[in-house]
């Protein structure tokens, strides 16, 4: 049995995606005066109240009422602002799809809708608030940036770098604490996936929150002899296709992990990508077209198979397959 | 003191526009686009303030909104004969590979279009983005959209009308189209949409009426009000009484002609009514 010395992550500890979010807008708001934000009645949730204090006279407070805001958003571009759009994902997306779809991404507009509390980890509000449509809907619209960070100095790294980038951009996080391992001066590339484990037995590309369980899976499976690639797609948006075929035409089969329905969400790019150029056995971790639930975060990881166990089992399912 | 003459002679023209690009690909919406022809005309020739070049950004300029994105016909002349593209392109209206899209979208890059529409409702919570984004700049310009009555029945609007007052949205000029017609039938039939000069006081706008909103001195003067209320505080509407397919006799005060091409007797007859003035592309 091969056990291979493994990339040492440390959680430097638990911190919120959308606080990453808040204080990339922050830093944002210091360093670019074209940067404006908008909020639908969750500012405290959404992390943008120091934005909001340093900056008032660029800070839009529109009510409960998000499909107004998408069409603020895309209207304040034309002069040459830079809007974020903050509010839960699933008021960012089902609910303004339509706004979205025609006043920014058919007309083009710059603007960057960022979305807290997605996917099951929002937790006890139930599934009213659990989106896990979100990033299908997303990247279905032609044009759209689409990017679900990881961690808190991720989530960060991104929302600094959205700005510089001409275009729409979904952005997606989350609300639970959960492990900061990524480097804080990370240089952050959208569509340039990031690999983090070297493995030969199979390649576990994960995005989100599940980034750090298939981290903790991939050294579960080391223990048994399993040696993984871990490739942390924050970009299901373009995709970066040639981080995945170089390691499955090497490891042979895919896990994909992801807090979203395997319906549209980043498995099924990958699959796209697989069956063009190089098919493999593919499982993918997620939940199975299926609404969430109240709960705490980590009871609804493991009850909808959301976590370091299920990557473990699906890599032993997917490797069998080979 | 505007010449009316000319305007006049462009309204003719503008409607022989709207008629022909929608025969030309039997489809296409003249009634919305005739019933608006003046006013675009007054808005475009005489009353927005506007750059010789386009740029999306639009600074230092007056900017325009479409909301009700169907009546592309009456957009698409008026901004062609403004200079804003050669006028030998209303040809391709509705063609493949044209940048005269069904509705105007900003996606193929026709100059003087900045915000797609079609989908009903947006163009309020857009404009206002603008007229935001101006007072950003400090660029004292206004900000002027054209909806629809019928399209009000779309939420969102309610949204956006709620928001620009209570915000001093005070740069923009929302003109409705009151021709009371929609698809379905005349709007007091479809969904009755009450009182809309008290509905947008009470949501704190301020509100006029421009009674006869085909007369283009009418429009003129009306608009030059509007624009005197602008810089108050308050965001201002103004309720533009029009007749739907004006111009062309069997058009009028009817629905019928909402999403309907002439066929080539009814041009011809259209036509007769507005015979030729600067020149057909």
């Amino acid at each position: 049995m091969k056990i291979v010395q493994m990339k040492k992550y440390t959680d430097t500890g638990k911190k919120d995606t959308r606080s990453g979010f808040g204080d990339g807008l922050t830093e944002l708001g210091k360093k670019n005066k074209d940067v404006v934000a908008l909020c639908a009645d969750l500012t405290g949730s959404l992390k943008m109240d120091e934005f909001k204090e340093n900056h008032p006279e660029r800070f839009f407070q529109v009510g409960i009422a998000e499909a107004n805001m998408i069409g603020i958003a895309a209207g304040m571009t034309i002069g040459g602002k830079i809007p974020f759009t903050g509010t839960f994902a699933n008021f960012s997306t089902g609910r303004v799809y339509d706004q979205i779809r025609q006043s920014v991404a058919y007309s083009g507009k710059n603007v960057k809708i960022c979305a807290s509390h997605a996917g099951i980890t929002l937790g006890e509000d139930g599934a009213t608030h659990q989106i896990l449509e979100d990033i299908g809907l997303m990247k279905m619209l032609p044009g759209m940036t689409v990017i679900n960070t990881c961690d808190y100095n991720q989530t960060k790294a991104a929302t600094i770098a959205i700005a510089d980038y001409e275009g729409p951009v979904y952005l997606r996080f989350g609300r639970p604490k959960v492990a900061n391992f990524t480097p804080a001066d990370q240089n952050f590339q959208i569509g340039k996936a990031v690999q983090l484990q070297e493995g030969t037995d199979v390649t576990i590309i994960a995005t989100g929150h599940l980034v750090w369980e298939a981290l903790q899976a991939a050294e579960t499976l080391n223990e048994k002899g399993i040696t993984a690639d871990v490739i942390n797609i924050h970009t299901i948006k373009p995709l970066d296709d040639e981080a995945i075929l170089k390691s499955v035409k090497k490891t042979g089969c895919v896990v994909t992990a992801e807090e979203h329905n395997f319906l549209g969400g980043l498995g099924e790019s990958v699959a796209r990508v697989l069956a063009s150029y190089h098919p493999a056995p593919q499982e993918f971790v997620a939940t199975q077209d299926t609404f969430g639930e109240s709960g705490t975060p980590e009871q609804l990881m493991d009850k909808y198979g959301l976590n370091a166990s299920a990557i473990v089992s699906a890599v032993q399912k997917v490797t069998a397959r080979k | 003191m505007a010449d009316y003459k000319a305007l006049e002679d462009l309204v003719i023209q503008v409607r022989r526009d709207i008629l022909r690009q929608v025969h030309k690909v039997n489809s296409g919406h003249p009634g919305g686009s005739l019933g608006c022809t003046e006013f675009f005309v007054a808005l475009y020739n005489e009353l927005m303030e506007r750059n010789e070049n386009f740029t999306m950004d639009g600074i230092g300029e007056d900017l325009f909104f479409l909301s009700n994105g169907h009546i592309s016909p009456v957009f698409y002349s008026v901004l062609a004969r403004a200079g804003y593209f050669p006028v030998e392109e209303l040809n391709t209206f509705r063609l493949l590979n044209s940048r005269l899209q069904g509705h105007p979208t900003t996606h193929e890059g026709l100059p003087g279009v900045r915000i797609a529409s079609g989908s009903l409702g947006q163009g309020i919570s857009v404009s206002i983005g603008a007229a935001l984004t101006k007072k950003l700049n400090k660029d004292k310009h206004i900000v002027y959209t054209l909806c629809g009555d019928g399209e009000l029945q779309e939420g969102q609007n309610w949204e956006a009308i709620m928001y620009a007052a209570g915000n001093n949205v005070d740069n923009l000029i929302v003109t409705v189209d009151l021709n009371g017609q929609q698809i379905d039938g005349a709007t007091k039939n479809v969904l009755p949409l009450g009182n809309l000069k008290a509905k947008f006081e009470a949501f704190g706008w301020d509100v006029m009426d421009i009674e006869k909103g085909n007369d283009l001195k009418a429009i003129v003067s009306g608009m030059k009000k509007a624009k005197e209320k602008t810089g108050k505080g308050k965001p201002v509407c103004v309720l533009l009484h029009t007749v739907m397919g004006n111009g062309v006799d069997f058009m009028m005060h009817t629905h019928d002609w909402h999403g309907k091409a002439p066929n080539d007797q009814q041009l011809e007859t259209a036509l007769s009514q507005n015979p030729v003035t600067l020149g057909d592309y």
